[in-house]
């Protein structure tokens, strides 16, 4: 019995070990259940948040952009297609069938949906079809009833209704691409399908265009699907913007090149707003808003005509002729000629052992200023030249805007160039030549401008001398803008001879000349050659420029302004190898500047 | 020795009336109140409906209710009488069920009875402990602290966990070792042939790593490392801690269980609808689910230190033993604190077989506890 009684006493004692064992482990139990439930708490109460919610970016409406007069320049367009969800039809395959009895679909497309389909859980909706019209939508509608599971989507898409001729302003928008995605943490380019400035004044007013973006929190189950909206909250819309494009003269600007190829600038002479902004040949940036085949990108791209390239702001050009008016202004107030002098023109001059020759046989006999601009005398401007030196002509230059970026927001605007000797020492190592002095007092040599400086340029010589500065937003204080330090009586001399260049019988420009109701336009012509002229031609006989090969043609250029009196309005045209200025850029000059004039309403006032 | 209610009750059998009275109302409230714990979640892991679980689950209850005042009834002496025979029918059912099984070419755990499928290993976890209530309770102390004297039981308990491992049911098979290993360390068994016992299990690990099947290995390496296959076997464990730890101190209420209802949470009325709860009513439910658990091993203990015969004492200890790894592990489990095997928590999981193999075990408890002075002889 005594071992019976100890092994009694072995069971309880062990037994009580035992339950001490399990008190303890369930005490483990609760340990556990504190730390997770109240020590990590917070921590997964985030991640059953996750696991719950789902956020969905809301795209707001990218804000609108309004040409001066109010025109939509850049819009929004409800973007229409066709979504099936699985689920909610008896049979997926009837259903794609009796869409496509309203609506074919290619082979291809019908793969895509199918593996689309096949991937995705049966509730998450699925394109069909997008970018559908209006009519197509109003069928499917009409035929919902056979079409189960199939509904209609609308979002927005970006679209330009002047297409071509203003894609050079606005650019385009795109998807986003990695390098844009890591340098911007605004979420919603994390969206897919959302679609951000490239280029222009789209990518230039970006943010203030994208809006911001709302958010829809949904509350998901494990599989993904939707079980409620928790909260939305709204976005902002997109800022609208007015550009001081005047889309009927834009229009018209572009339509005048046709075929050619070139850029103009038109500006108000007081503000410096741009009315117009052309480069020709241009894109259709509605078709990058919706993707570049690569046929088409590649047919761009091969175009020796450049449909890509903005001219107005990266193409760089010797301004030729144009340029004198910058070498007389220069001239004159240096005080090496004065109004009265007269040089002698025999149609060649000869510096060393080297001879410049004048663009007219024979030369233009005696000629003051005036006189040298109307007829685009290059002896008159050779003297100049020789007598100037560079470093004063490029000190004029340069007021008047030429040689350093402008930048009106644009992306790959060139500064183009304006020499001088400390320029040639640092670039070639080599002292400035007087012959080079001579041939920039016609604008050659070294000498390169864009479309935009010229513009620039005309516009502050026709305002009398003040520092406009081309800009596509309004301009509000008018009384901001300098007056550069010319005088008035030598600027008017400039004039009177871009005045007669136009509309004095013989000059070179008088095919061009208008007059609407007194209202006429002054210019200076200017071609440049982009090829040597040969000793041998020079001999025989110059090529006449029809008789040459696209691409060797002189570009021709035009700059102007009007009224000549009071002048409102300056532009500048450049047509690449247009054949001289005379012939190719000046009719555009003149066509676009009456066209502004007959639509100013200052004109309008007077008509009544 | 002088024992002096021994002459008192000897050999006296009680009448029904009795036994009805001395019943423990604590502990059959205890037991009640767990159950209708899960009754609830059971309605909540449906979202607020009693079909197709909460219902059911109320039905089993009831049966196991009857079924556990009916063993509660039953004299402890008869209990013993037939303890190995019971035993040897339950090993029938098992190898039975291996048979099927294999013919099957799958895993088969139960006999299907039409109305209710019956999974003898739950049946054996019951039929252990009786057989080594009863060879224990005719062993001296010298038998059982000798060699030779525990190669009988450890056989007894080897060959059932072996044919449990067939089936293949991993989680059962380890209770059953276990509620063994308990009852062994309870009789006395020197703590040396425990640690022995340890040392070749360490050294035959890699043994045994070999033989576990691909998804049972796959459940120890997810343990270790929840993140491993975040998408796979560890979403379990991972959406589980998520659960629990979003419920925070007083849970997110009744039916809210975002985890739960939305589906991230995985077999949520059965092996995880402790997190569920957990989600819902946060630390104060899972704590309350405890201490009634807590309550239900203590008066299990007490009735087993009342009861005056060494068998009574020993299938008390037994089977609160095995109650309590059902607990243990179930919980331990969904907290992460050890790999998922499936094992459900008794009384609030859905599930037929171990709503009635708990209900037998609390009825045969208290059949100790009614039984407590009844004197057991050595036949």
């Amino acid at each position: 019995m005594n071992r019976d009684n100890d092994k009694g006493k072995v069971l309880i004692y062990r037994s009580l070990i035992m339950a001490l064992g399990k008190f303890l482990l369930l005490l483990v139990i609760v340990g556990r259940l504190y730390y997770l439930q109240v020590y990590q708490a917070d921590r997964y109460k985030t991640l059953a948040d996750e696991n719950r919610i789902s956020t969905r970016l809301l795209i707001p409406p990218r804000g609108v952009i309004y040409d001066r007069n109010g025109v939509e320049i850049a819009t929004n367009q409800q973007n229409f297609q066709a979504l099936i969800v699985a689920e909610q039809t008896p049979n997926v395959q009837e259903t794609l069938d009796a869409f496509k009895k309203i609506m074919p679909l290619s082979d291809v497309e019908e793969e895509k949906i199918k593996k689309d389909l096949k991937r995705n859980r049966s509730f998450v909706p699925i394109k069909i079809k997008e970018n559908l019209t209006w009519e197509e939508v109003a069928k499917i509608q009409l035929h919902a009833a056979d079409l189960p599971g199939i509904y209609i989507d609308e979002g927005l898409t970006r679209d330009y209704p002047f297409g071509e001729s203003m894609a050079h302003i606005l650019g385009y928008v795109a998807a986003v691409n990695e390098t844009e995605a890591k340098k911007d943490d605004d979420p919603l380019l994390q969206v897919p399908g959302f679609k951000i400035g490239k280029s222009g004044i789209e990518k230039k007013f970006e943010k203030d265009l994208r809006g911001k973006g709302g958010s829809l929190k949904l509350e998901v189950n494990a599989y993904g699907r939707i079980m409620k909206e928790i909260e939305k909250t709204d976005g902002v819309s997109g800022k609208a913007l007015t550009l001081t494009i005047d889309s009927r003269l834009q229009q018209k600007a572009f339509e005048l090149f046709g075929e050619e190829s070139g850029a103009a600038v038109l500006l108000d002479v007081n503000t410096g707003e741009i009315l117009a902004f052309v480069s020709a040949p241009s894109f259709d940036p509605n078709l990058m808003t919706k993707g570049v085949s690569s046929k088409d990108w590649q047919a761009w791209l091969n175009d020796e005509k450049h449909p890509l390239t903005d001219k107005a702001i990266s193409g760089q050009y010797s301004p030729g002729s144009t340029f004198k008016v910058i070498v007389a202004l220069a001239a004159l107030e240096s005080g090496v000629i004065r109004p009265e002098t007269q040089v002698y023109c025999n149609g060649q001059m000869t510096l060393g052992n080297h001879i410049f020759h004048d663009w007219k046989r024979g030369g233009h006999g005696n000629l003051n200023v005036v006189e040298a601009l109307a007829h685009s005398c290059d002896i008159f401007f050779y003297e100049m030249g020789l007598k100037l030196g560079i470093d004063k002509i490029a000190d004029m230059a340069r007021r008047f805007g030429l040689g350093s970026k402008i930048d009106v927001g644009l992306e790959n605007e060139k500064s183009g160039l304006i020499p001088d000797k400390k320029w040639k020492l640092n670039r070639f190592g080599e002292p400035w030549q007087q012959g080079e002095s001579v041939i920039s007092g016609i604008g050659q040599g070294y000498i390169l401008t864009t479309p935009l400086q010229l513009a620039t340029m005309v516009a502050r010589i026709a305002n009398g001398g003040y520092e406009v500065k081309p800009t596509f937003t309004k301009v509000t204080d008018k009384n901001a803008i300098r007056k550069i330090d010319v005088s008035d009586k030598n600027l008017q001399l400039i004039k009177d001879g871009m005045f007669a260049v136009v509309n004095i019988p013989g000059s070179t420009a008088y095919r061009s000349h208008f007059n609407y109701n007194g209202q006429m336009m002054s210019g200076k012509t200017g071609s440049t050659q982009v090829r040597r002229i040969t000793m041998k031609e020079r001999q025989t006989r110059v090529l006449k420029q029809n008789e040459l090969p696209w691409k060797y043609r002189d570009h021709g250029l035009f700059i102007a302004y009007a009224p000549q009196d009071n002048p409102r309005y300056a532009v500048a045209v450049v047509v690449e190898h247009g054949g001289g200025g005379s012939s190719a850029a000046a009719p555009i000059a003149s066509k676009l500047l009456l066209e502004t004039l007959m639509l100013d309403p200052v004109n309008e006032k007077v008509g009544q | 020795m002088y024992k002096p209610y021994e002459t008192t009750f000897r050999n006296q059998s009680l009448t029904i009336r009795e036994k009805l009275a001395s019943l423990s109302f604590s502990y059959l409230l205890l037991i009640t109140m767990l159950a209708g714990i899960g009754v609830l979640m059971l309605y909540s892991a449906a979202n607020g409906h009693w079909q197709p679980w909460a219902i059911n689950h109320l039905i089993r209850f009831a049966m196991g209710f009857g079924l556990m005042i009916f063993l509660a009834l039953i004299d402890i002496r008869w209990l013993m009488r037939y303890a190995y025979l019971f035993y040897a029918g339950t090993l029938l059912l098992l190898i039975a069920v291996d048979i099927t099984g294999h013919i099957g070419m799958g895993a088969q755990r139960w006999i299907n009875f039409g109305f209710f499928k019956l999974q003898p290993s739950e049946l054996m976890k019951i039929a252990m402990v009786l057989v080594l209530a009863r060879y224990f309770h005719t062993s001296s102390l010298q038998t059982i602290e000798s060699t030779k004297g525990i190669i009988p039981p450890l056989l007894m308990a080897l060959f059932p966990a072996a044919l449990i491992i067939l089936q293949p049911d991993l989680g059962t098979a380890l209770m059953l070792l276990f509620t063994t290993g308990a009852i062994f360390f309870a009789v006395g068994v020197q703590l040396w042939k425990f640690g022995a016992v340890f040392i070749a299990g360490l050294v035959s690990m890699p043994v045994a790593w070999h033989f576990l099947h691909d998804y049972q290995k796959n459940r120890v390496l997810t343990f270790l490392d929840p993140e491993r296959d975040p998408l796979g076997a560890g979403y379990h464990i991972i959406q589980s801690k998520i659960a629990l730890g979003s419920g925070g101190v007083f849970g997110k209420g009744f039916l809210k269980g975002t985890q739960s209802h939305l589906n991230f949470l995985p077999e949520k009325h059965t092996d995880f609808i402790f997190t569920m709860l957990s989600e819902e009513f946060g630390m104060m439910g899972a704590v309350l689910v405890i201490v009634l658990n807590f309550l239900i091993l203590a008066y299990s203990y007490s009735f087993a230190l009342k009861s005056t015969s060494y068998f009574g004492k020993l299938v008390a200890i037994g089977l609160a033993t095995n109650y309590f790894m059902y607990v243990f592990i179930n919980t331990a489990m969904v907290l992460g604190l050890i790999p998922v095997v499936g094992i459900p928590l008794p009384l609030i999981s859905y599930g037929g077989t171990v709503m009635l193999s708990v209900m037998a075990s609390f009825g045969i408890i208290m059949s100790v506890h009614i039984n407590r002075n009844v004197q057991i002889g050595k036949d």
